[in-house]
């Protein structure tokens, strides 16, 4: 009984989720629509600057780019095409965004998945072996490392992949590196210091049983909600890393249509990732009540 | 305080010094160009040497230790400003504000902030006089970098809600304003410092990212972003290792920064 009320309230938590993302995204698309409809230059085609167009053509060129429409009509255009996967078209580069985002984002997602994975590969297996071995000399020295690393921009890290020709995924890694570990490594310590572990290590539990059977169950709730927003960090670190490395992804996209002031294309390709941040967030939420619910 | 957080505030100190001495120490002006004598390497007339322009980079980086360091701290005081505006209010009222509030938090701390930032500078002319760009910068980085420190502020101010020295100021007939300015934000100005400390770092290391990109203080005012953008080629730097200066130096603040004060957990 107990445990169809939790599934059913955990269902309920899911659906709540997933219409808030929704009404997010209707609200994202409207913001959306207001800044490109707003911006300085909308709409306006070097054409008209043309002295050989008479005027009245130059009216007919507006009248086919529906500039004369009302705030609403505009909305449901743009609304309407979205539902068809149009996203409009980029000014600088003269394509459609759907296209250069389909195009662009399995080369982002690929560098940001495997520089996440490197990252928390490094960052917990180092925050374990400190707790195990818990020697202040590696203590010392992790900490520094992590705060050197803390202090470079991320476009000093993407420099320095340029020259060491390293690949992009290792350059996202090591921004994001110590934003974890450090998190991590208190995490750990805490949990580490809990009554039951104690009781644990008084029992003479070895180090590691203490590790996998008492302190990670009880770190893994926000260890889960933590990899949500290092999704965020990763993107973020993209755009410098992507820039610099000449990798053809989101970040350079959006670096090249915030140079070329190109609205529909960086506040398409923000929505976008928006979106992507929002699930993957309320995604590693979900996952961390689930097993915070099944260890209780 | 340990030894280590003195030494580090210490240095902080010494950094601030030479930010406002740097009048008095320019030995040329930071735009004018030696052309003669363009990549020089240091000299008594040009201590470190001269920039691919040739333009003292001495001058260059005391000004732009004075732009880097006026620039964050301004920015991070208005981002604190709102965040302490905004979190107090929620944090005080309480009920559907504070549930907005935090909702719009939690969703922009969702959001990766450099896209945020780009989206923004995208809507603003690009073509504009450098001291326009600081103004840009400061204000771009002030009005969105509100989100980190308003979570820990209304917390705060929820605990003071029910405190019996403000039930005791509502029961004597005090209104919502000087409950605000009078007991509550006395209350909780040692977390606004906090948070405007906390802010700094951030802000100092996102000017430099921005301005790697071009998209930050424009040429030729110099910035840390700035000086540290003329690097993108390292191979020279073995030959001429002085130009590494600005990075050092930036990164000895960032991370004195992060000594003195307290852990920040997760920063974007």
């Amino acid at each position: 009984m107990i445990e169809t009320r939790k599934s059913t309230n955990f269902f309920r938590l899911g659906l709540r989720r997933l219409l808030f993302l929704v009404c997010l995204g209707l609200g994202g698309v409207l913001a959306s629509a207001t800044l490109v409809r707003f911006a300085p230059g909308y709409g306006a085609e070097e054409r008209e600057l043309d002295p050989r167009w008479r005027a009245d053509s130059v009216e007919a060129l507006r009248q086919k780019q529906g500039l004369h429409r009302g705030l609403p009509s505009f909305y449901f255009h743009y609304l309407s095409a979205l539902a068809h996967g149009d996203l409009g078209e980029s000014d600088s580069l003269k394509r459609p965004v759907g296209e250069l985002l389909r195009r662009r984002l399995p080369v982002t997602g690929n560098s940001v998945i495997r520089g996440l994975g490197v990252a928390w590969l490094a960052a917990a297996g180092l925050a374990s072996l400190g707790l195990v071995t818990r020697g202040w000399w590696f203590e010392a020295s992790t900490t520094a490392f992590n705060s050197l690393l803390l202090s470079l921009p991320s476009a000093v890290v993407a420099m320095l992949a340029v020259h060491l020709r390293t690949p992009v995924f290792c350059a996202i890694a090591v921004v994001v590196f110590p934003r974890l570990y450090g998190y991590i490594r208190n995490l750990l310590v805490r949990s580490y210091h809990q009554p039951h572990v104690l009781a644990a290590r008084a029992r003479g539990l070895g180090s590691s049983a203490i590790l996998l059977r008492h302190v990670l169950p009880l770190a893994a709730p926000p260890l889960l909600a933590l990899f949500g927003v290092s999704f965020a960090i990763s993107f973020g670190a993209a755009i410098p890393i992507e820039a610099l490395c000449d990798s053809p992804g989101l970040g350079q996209l959006a670096w090249q249509a915030a140079l070329s002031r190109d609205l529909p294309l960086i506040v398409n390709v923000t929505l976008v990732v928006s979106l992507v941040m929002l699930a993957a967030n309320s995604l590693a939420d979900l996952a961390g009540r689930a097993f915070a619910g099944s260890t209780q | 305080m340990n030894p280590l957080q003195k030494l580090a505030a210490s240095a902080l100190c010494a950094i601030f010094v030479l930010m406002v001495l740097a009048t008095f120490l320019l030995p040329t002006p930071y735009a004018r160009q030696f052309r003669d004598i363009p990549n020089a390497d240091p000299s008594t007339a040009h201590p470190l040497g001269t920039d691919a322009l040739g333009r003292d980079s001495l001058s260059r980086l005391l000004y732009g230790t004075r732009v880097s360091l006026l620039l964050a701290p301004a920015a991070a005081l208005l981002s604190t400003m709102i965040a302490a505006l905004l979190g107090s209010i929620a944090g005080l009222l309480g009920g559907w504000f504070e549930r907005i509030v935090l909702a719009a938090t939690d969703l922009s701390l969702a959001l990766p902030w450099l896209f945020l930032l780009l989206v923004v500078r995208a809507t603003l002319p690009l073509d504009v006089p450098p001291f326009v760009s600081v103004v840009i910068a400061f204000l771009m980085m002030g009005l969105l970098g509100w989100q980190a420190p308003i979570r820990v502020i209304c917390a705060a101010a929820r605990g003071v809600r029910d405190s019996d020295y403000l039930l005791l100021a509502r029961s004597s007939g005090c209104r919502p304003a000087r409950l605000l300015l009078g007991h509550v934000a006395p209350n909780l100005r040692p977390l606004f410092y906090v948070q405007f400390f906390i802010s700094i770092p951030l802000f100092i290391l996102t000017e430099a990212n921005l301005s790697i990109l071009g998209l930050g203080v424009m040429e030729p005012m110099p910035s840390w972003g700035n000086l540290v953008r003329g690097f993108e080629d390292f191979s020279t730097l073995a030959a001429s290792p002085w130009r590494l200066v600005p990075l050092i130096l930036l990164v000895i603040v960032v991370m004195c920064f992060q000594l003195v004060l307290p852990s920040q957990e997760v920063t974007q």
